[in-house]
């Protein structure tokens, strides 16, 4: 379907949503994004993505801040 | 009789579990830290009627993993200290989230009790609860509550003291993980029998889900190879079928779990608004504002303990000058007793240089305190992070670094709002890098002696150059060395905006304040008595000074002492860098204090210990020293050998000596590296 394109969350811009697919890190991180609730089918608001440093997301009313690396290691569904 | 029971605190980061300890406490409590970690261990107590109830408020974590060294303390602490109850605080207008951790509790078997906290902010943003759903889905009695003001904590002492002696929990719900999940956990604990020892200690299913995950820890307890191979298949029959990591499949299903219960048990009763915290956000960390606020803040800090807290050091120093004085005029014996120099110069010296840091380090702890409760240190870091990440370090490493501009000591204990170890070692080893105060005086006597007035700014301001390009490149070198691992890509939670409440944040300094004297004072006082008879013994005959003046009189005994013999003995090895026995022994001298450089130099020249003669002593320099050496003294002050209160800081908060030994000696060799490298260049440019 064209309106569900897997992109890399870095790639969105404040404002938009997205649905998190998958994250190609460790499984430690894994779990870890997953104890901050990020996870599969979960629903995040980029809050602010400057083109420099990390950005930050809203996760379920909580908001997170994820270096620019972690950021391109996220895939997500865009809105 | 009095009885007894243990309670310990768990949530998650920023659930605002150390006020309800701190309420639950009041001032019974005392910091420590876990044997061989650098992690925080807060304990307390409270009474109810004639019960004892014993409480440890474990370090904030997201989840109950063996990720990280916070994560394993804690689940570790209720593995093997069995607490009669567990409370878990709930930051409740962020409910889904935070339950994830109660999920892992529930599967833990322990007699739990939840505190919804901060249930203030949730009505403000329209959830109501209703607890009895709640308390059945999690297997736990709730509490409502708002820490910062102290609501409900009444009730949570009753709560923990009912659920301490209602007995063994009754399992009212447990997580089903969906059949393809309990098909394998079945398997799993089927074959654990045969594991006696660990079934009795983790409990079967708790086991068997914790091998599915791959859990690091759990793995390396020393399963038979029956078990492992069996958890392998599991794993990789999970991976077909689902298309997923196990433990993924896991976590899901826990938050599919929390999920179901929240729908059936809390209502929404208003969309989700922007609140103050964006709008304040959008402010502190604007991608134009965001640095300049930064450094104002953190400049504002550095004035607040240093400026601010020269007025007490001045009268802590006054105080023990005024002491001294006071012995040594009332000594009932001859003024040249050996045990009244040891008051003097040992002990009263001794002490009063480790309070001499008090104001600094209360004032320092208080301005983190606020800078942490308040929420701000999470942006920090956030902002710092891009340029901190390529020395591989944190966002948050650069505040205990400019704190070592002013003084190493404050700044190495300030290293503790690091919470990787690997990056909090780093930081300390080159914290000494930083040119601290306590420098300043060696630099304001060479600089003058050697430099004409328009070359000694940009002098001194290569001096402190070179040390932080050392202290980058050291970090960089460690990171890739002994303090290898991945950076740990930056995944940070920024909590709300909250204003720091005044009991937090002065307990906080408080602890900070004591554990200082406690522990690093009273190694530091022991060296300082060290080197206080290094400098004094072996005495030398009092035929020999016969006819020297008082100051000459001092030069010769320090040249007898242990110290002066040490210095001469290292003149061979300090010749190449430009270095005779005086600088030698006055080197050695300022390990008690950096400072003491320029007091030991003038007693090298005879000139007594004043340092007020210094146009006198800076004659003596330019004469007997060319400018390089000069600046080859100055370098190796700055880089080699931290005082002894900065390596006696070190051993406390890295748990070990080793390190504390490590950073003096690995600084000491750069030192004569670099010194070495810049006076053998610099003679051969000159020439």
């Amino acid at each position: 379907m064209s309106d569900k394109t897997e992109v890399k969350l870095s790639t969105m811009i404040s404002g938009e949503t997205a649905i998190f697919k998958d994250v190609t890190v460790g499984d430690g991180l894994r779990t870890r994004l997953a104890a901050m609730g990020m996870f599969t089918n979960v629903e995040i608001t980029i809050v602010s993505n400057s083109p420099r440093g990390p950005f930050v997301v809203n996760v379920k009313g909580s908001k997170i801040a994820l270096g620019r690396r972690m950021a391109e290691k996220i895939v997500v569904i865009k809105k | 009789m009095s009885r007894k029971i243990n309670v310990a605190i768990a949530g998650n980061p920023n659930s605002g579990k150390t006020t309800i300890f701190n309420a639950m406490t009041g001032g019974h409590q005392h910091v420590g830290n876990y044997p061989g970690v650098t992690v925080e261990k807060r304990e307390g107590t409270c009474t109810r009627d004639d019960l004892e109830i014993n409480i440890v408020d474990l370090p904030g974590t997201y989840s109950l993993t063996a990720y990280t060294t916070e994560e394993l303390i804690t689940r570790n602490y209720i593995i093997d200290e069995h607490p009669d109850v567990v409370v878990d605080i709930v930051d409740s207008s962020n409910i889904e989230r935070n339950l994830f951790m109660a999920t892992q509790l529930m599967e833990m078997n322990v007699p739990l009790v939840l505190v919804f906290n901060m249930s203030d902010i949730a009505r403000q943003r329209g959830l109501v609860f209703d607890t009895d759903k709640l308390s059945s889905f999690f297997g736990a009695p709730i509490v409502m509550t708002v820490g910062n003001k102290s609501e409900g904590i009444d009730e949570i002492v009753s709560i923990i003291v009912e659920t301490a002696f209602a007995g063994p929990a009754v399992v009212t719900s447990s997580i089903t993980y969906g059949q393809e999940i309990e098909e394998e956990i079945t398997k799993i604990e089927a074959a654990l029998d045969i594991e006696a020892e660990l079934v009795r200690k983790y409990g079967k299913r708790w086991l068997a889900i914790k091998l599915l995950e791959w859990d690091k820890e759990i793995v390396d307890k020393g399963h038979s190879d029956k078990v492992l191979s069996l958890v392998e298949t599991s794993r990789e029959h999970l991976r077909k079928v689902c298309g997923d990591q196990p433990q993924t499949l896991i976590a899901d299903r826990r938050y599919g779990y929390i999920s179901g219960a929240c729908q059936e048990a809390v209502k929404s009763t208003t969309e989700m608004r922007h609140d103050m915290s964006d709008r304040v956000d959008s402010v502190l960390t604007n991608r134009v504002f965001g640095l300049p606020i930064f450094i104002c803040l953190m400049y504002i800090v550095f004035q607040l303990t240093f400026s601010l807290g020269k007025y007490p050091m001045g009268w802590l120093e006054s105080l023990f000058g005024w002491l001294s004085v006071f012995v040594t005029a009332n000594w009932p014996g001859p003024q040249d007793s050996q045990i009244l120099s040891l008051i003097v110069d040992g002990v009263i010296g001794g002490v009063g240089g480790v309070i001499v840091f008090l104001p600094n380090i209360l004032l320092l702890f208080l301005a983190i305190a606020i800078l942490e409760d308040s929420g701000y240190m999470s942006r920090a870091a956030f902002i710092m992070d891009q340029i901190m990440h390529k020395i591989g370090l944190h966002g948050k490493s650069f505040i205990p670094m400019l704190i070592g501009f002013g003084c190493s000591v404050p700044a190495i204990m300030a290293t503790r709002i690091l919470e990787n170890r690997r990056s909090r070692l780093t930081t300390m080893m080159v914290i000494p890098l930083f040119s601290c105060g306590a420098r300043l005086p060696i630099y304001a006597l060479m600089i003058p002696a050697f430099f004409e007035p328009r070359m000694r700014g940009p002098v001194l301001l290569l001096i402190y150059f070179i040390g932080i390009v050392l202290a980058i490149v050291c970090a960089k070198l460690l990171r890739i060395t002994l303090f290898k691992g991945e950076t740990i890509p930056f995944v940070m939670e920024l909590p709300p905006y909250r204003l720091p409440t005044a009991r937090g944040v002065i307990i906080h300094m408080w602890h900070r304040g004591w554990m200082y004297l406690k522990k690093a004072g009273t190694i530091i006082l022991g060296i300082s008595i060290i080197l206080w008879a290094a400098t004094t013994y072996p005495q030398i005959d009092d035929s020999k000074l016969a006819g020297l003046s008082d100051e000459a009189a001092q030069t010769v005994q320090i040249q007898h002492s242990a110290v002066g013999r040490i210095g001469t003995t290292l003149e061979p090895v300090m010749k190449p860098l430009g270095f005779d026995w005086r600088v030698s022994t006055a080197l050695v001298g300022a390990f008690a204090a950096k400072e003491v450089f320029v007091s030991q130099m003038a007693i090298m020249y005879s000139m007594g210990e004043t340092d007020g003669r210094s146009e006198a002593l800076r004659q003596h320099l330019t004469a007997d020293y060319t400018p390089l050496q000069g600046f080859c003294i100055m370098i190796f002050c700055l880089i080699s050998m931290p005082c002894v209160a900065t390596i006696a800081m070190t051993r406390q908060e890295s748990g070990n000596w080793r390190w504390a030994l490590f950073q003096g000696g690995a600084l000491t060799a750069l030192a004569y590296v670099v010194t070495l490298t810049v006076y053998q260049a610099g003679l051969r440019i000159i020439i």
